[in-house]
C-alpha cells in the first residue's frame, strides 16, 4: 500500500447545508471510486477534520459519477448568517478533504486527467516518492 | 437526443450580487428562448422584508429592473423571455417598477407576469389556527421559540403556476419564493406540456435547473482543476438545450471563456446537495443517482437517464427570525511573528472587554493566513510573511456587539508594532438572522397568476 493526497485521484466542491457543510468528492476511474469507497469512511472523515466538524458525519454514495457525498454536521459555527467564522459556507471544505493522504494499492496509479496530465501548477499535489 | 424542437434556457444570476454583466451577455452573445435568474437566498427575503417594512415600494431586486432598462429592445428583438423571483416579498411593486421601464421604453404589448401567495408573514396565526404547527424541520422545536421575532415566512411554491403564467403569454415572469430549479422547469412544462405525473421529465426539468442555478458554477467556476479553466474575464454562463423527451445538454456561448466537461457538471450535481436518492422539491422526488452525464463534443455535456418519483404533499417553508447582533473586525500584522503579534493582540482584545464588563454569547478568533480554512488538517507553515486576525462577537445585547467594535483600533497604537489595516470604521453590530425551515399542507396555499399587458 502507498498513500497519496486524495486531491490526485479525485475532485470535489462543497457548501453549505444549514449548520453543516456537504462536501462531494467524484474519483477520475471506476477503480478510484472502488478504493475511495472502502478507505473514505465517516470516522476518517470526521477524524481528517477535527475540531472543524463538531457534530457527525454522513456519507452517500453516487455511483453513476463515482461520486461520495459526505454531510458534515455543525461545521459552520452556526448556519447562515449566525456563523462569525471567515469560512461561514464551508466553500473551502471540499478542498480540505482532498487534502487528506488516503492509502491505495501500489499498483494503482490515478488517469492522467484534464489537458497535460498535471495534478497542479504548484506540485503541492504530487504524491510522495513519483 | 430527439430531433424535435430545442428549448434553449439560461441562467445569468445565481444570487443577488452575482455579475451584473451575466445577464446581458446571455442575451447579446447567443441563440436563446428562456433567461432565468435567480435572485433569492434565505437571507435575502428577510432582508427585503425590512427594506419593504421602511418603503411600501421596496422589497425585490432591484437590480433586475435595471438589467431589464438594459437589455429590454435586445429581448425583444430576439423573443428572449425571462423567468426570475426578482420579486423577492414583494412581486407587485417589482411589476410596478417594470411596467414603468416598459412604457418609457414603448414596449407596447409587452406581457409581465408574477406569481404570488408564496409569503405567508400576514397569515401565520391564521395558519396555526388551522392546525399548522410550523415546528423546526431540523430539530423539532416548536414555533413558539422564535414566534415574537419572525421577520419573513415564504413558501418554496410548485412550479406550475409559473407555467401557467407563460402559457397566458408572460414575456417576463416574476415571481417571490419559487424554487430555483423551478425557474428553468417552469418554460419547459410551458413549452412541452409535461403533466403533473409526468415525474421523470419533471425530475429532468429539476436537474438542469439544479445544475444551472448557481450560474457559472458548472462552467468552470469553482472547479477543482482550475487551472485548466481558460478565459476568467470572459467566464461563459451556462446554456441548457432541452428536448421534449426530457433530455439535454449543458453548454455554454460560442467564444466564451470557461468549460463545460463532465467534471464541472459533475461537482455542480453534488453542491449543497443532501440525500442524493431524494432530493425533494415541491414538484416531485428526485434520484440524483439516476443522472448519467457524457462527454458530446467540446464544452457540451448531455445529461441523460433521469428518474422522478410522486411529490410530498407538503411545501417546505423558510422563515427568518431575529436572533441576536454581530460584528466582525480585522487587524493586519506583519512580520517578524506576526502570529506570536497577532496572538497577543487577541488577548488584549478580550481581556480589554472582560474588564469592561462585557462578556459574549459566542466570540471568534481566527488567524487569515495561517488556519482559518483548514483548521490543524494541513501543517501551520513555520514562518509567514503576515497575518490577517479576524475577531468576531455574537450577542443577544447590540449595546455589547457595538462595544466591541470599539475596541480593535486601539490595538494599533496599544498593541505589539507592525499593525495596521484597520479600515472602513469601527465594526458596527448588524442584525444576525436565524433560519427556521418548516413544513405547510400543500391545500392550504394558492399561489395566484397574474398576467398584464403593457398598453
Amino acid at each position: 500500500m502507498k498513500k497519496i493526497p486524495l486531491y490526485a485521484m479525485a475532485h470535489g466542491r462543497s457548501g453549505d447545508k444549514g449548520d453543516g457543510s456537504n462536501v462531494g468528492v467524484m474519483a477520475y476511474d471506476q477503480r478510484g471510486y472502488e478504493i475511495m469507497k472502502e478507505w473514505l469512511t465517516t470516522d476518517r472523515v470526521k477524524q481528517h477534520f477535527g475540531s472543524i466538524v463538531r457534530g457527525g458525519v454522513d456519507r452517500y454514495e453516487m455511483p453513476n459519477i463515482l461520486g461520495l457525498n459526505f454531510i458534515l454536521h455543525d461545521s459552520l459555527g452556526g448556519g447562515g448568517s449566525e456563523s462569525l467564522k471567515n469560512d461561514a459556507q464551508g466553500k473551502t471544505h471540499a478542498m480540505a478533504l482532498l487534502r487528506i493522504e488516503i492509502e491505495v494499492p501500489d499498483d494503482y496509479d490515478p488517469p492522467k486527467v484534464g489537458t497535460d496530465g498535471a495534478l497542479a501548477p504548484s506540485g503541492e499535489l504530487t504524491p510522495a516518492g513519483s | 437526443m430527439s430531433q424535435g424542437r430545442i428549448v434553449r434556457i439560461a441562467n445569468g444570476q445565481g444570487f443577488w450580487g452575482d455579475s451584473v454583466d451575466a445577464p446581458v451577455r446571455l442575451i447579446e452573445e447567443g441563440p436563446l428562448d428562456y433567461l432565468t435568474l435567480d435572485y433569492l437566498a434565505e437571507v435575502t427575503m428577510s432582508i427585503m422584508q425590512k427594506q419593504r417594512r421602511r418603503n411600501p415600494d421596496r422589497g425585490y431586486a432591484t437590480d433586475f429592473v435595471e438589467m431589464i432598462r438594459r437589455t429590454l429592445p435586445t429581448l425583444r428583438a430576439k423573443h428572449i423571455r425571462v423567468v426570475a423571483n426578482a420579486g423577492g416579498v414583494n412581486p407587485t411593486a417589482c411589476r410596478k417598477a417594470l411596467f414603468e421601464v416598459a412604457k418609457e421604453a414603448g414596449a407596447t404589448g409587452l406581457k409581465i407576469g408574477t406569481v404570488q401567495g408564496d409569503d405567508i408573514l400576514d397569515r401565520l396565526d391564521e395558519l396555526r389556527g388551522q392546525g399548522v404547527p410550523f415546528e423546526n424541520l431540523d430539530d423539532g422545536k416548536p414555533f413558539s421559540e422564535i414566534q415574537d421575532r419572525v421577520l419573513s415566512a415564504n413558501v418554496y411554491i410548485q412550479t406550475r403556476p409559473l407555467a401557467e403564467a407563460l402559457r397566458q403569454g408572460a414575456d417576463i415572469l416574476v415571481t417571490g419564493r419559487a424554487t430555483d430549479p423551478g425557474l428553468v422547469l417552469a418554460p419547459l412544462i410551458a413549452e412541452f406540456g409535461w403533466g403533473p405525473e409526468q415525474y421523470d421529465l419533471l425530475a429532468a426539468g429539476t436537474v438542469g435547473g439544479h445544475i444551472v442555478e448557481c450560474g457559472a458554477q458548472c462552467t468552470g467556476g469553482n472547479f477543482s482543476r482550475w487551472w485548466e479553466v481558460e478565459g476568467w474575464d470572459r467566464l461563459g454562463y451556462p446554456v441548457l438545450e432541452f428536448g421534449e423527451d426530457g433530455r439535454f445538454v449543458v453548454t455554454k456561448h460560442d467564444g466564451t471563456g470557461g468549460l463545460v466537461s463532465v467534471d464541472t457538471v459533475g461537482e455542480q450535481l453534488m453542491y449543497e446537495m443532501g440525500n442524493p436518492n431524494r432530493y425533494i422539491t415541491p414538484d416531485c422526488v428526485v434520484d440524483f443517482t439516476s443522472i448519467q452525464l457524457e462527454q458530446e463534443a467540446k464544452d457540451r455535456v448531455r445529461v441523460s437517464g433521469i428518474k422522478g418519483g410522486e411529490a410530498t404533499d407538503t411545501y417546505k417553508v423558510s422563515i427568518s427570525y431575529l436572533e441576536g447582533y454581530k460584528a466582525i473586525g480585522q487587524l493586519t500584522v506583519s512580520g517578524p511573528d506576526p502570529v506570536a503579534k497577532a496572538r497577543v493582540c487577541a488577548e488584549a482584545l478580550w481581556g480589554r472587554l472582560k474588564q469592561a464588563g462585557y462578556t459574549y454569547e459566542k466570540t471568534s478568533t481566527e488567524f487569515l493566513g495561517v488556519d482559518s480554512c483548514h483548521g490543524e488538517i494541513i501543517d501551520v507553515p513555520r514562518r509567514v510573511n503576515e497575518v490577517v486576525l479576524r475577531v468576531g462577537v455574537k450577542d443577544p445585547s447590540k449595546k455589547a456587539v457595538d462595544r466591541f467594535g470599539k475596541e480593535l483600533a486601539p490595538l494599533v497604537t496599544s498593541g505589539p508594532p507592525g499593525v495596521t489595516g484597520f479600515a472602513g470604521g469601527r465594526p458596527k453590530a448588524t442584525e444576525v438572522l436565524g433560519y427556521w425551515p418548516t413544513l405547510i399542507p400543500k391545500h392550504l396555499v394558492q399561489p395566484e397568476v397574474h398576467v398584464e399587458e403593457v398598453s
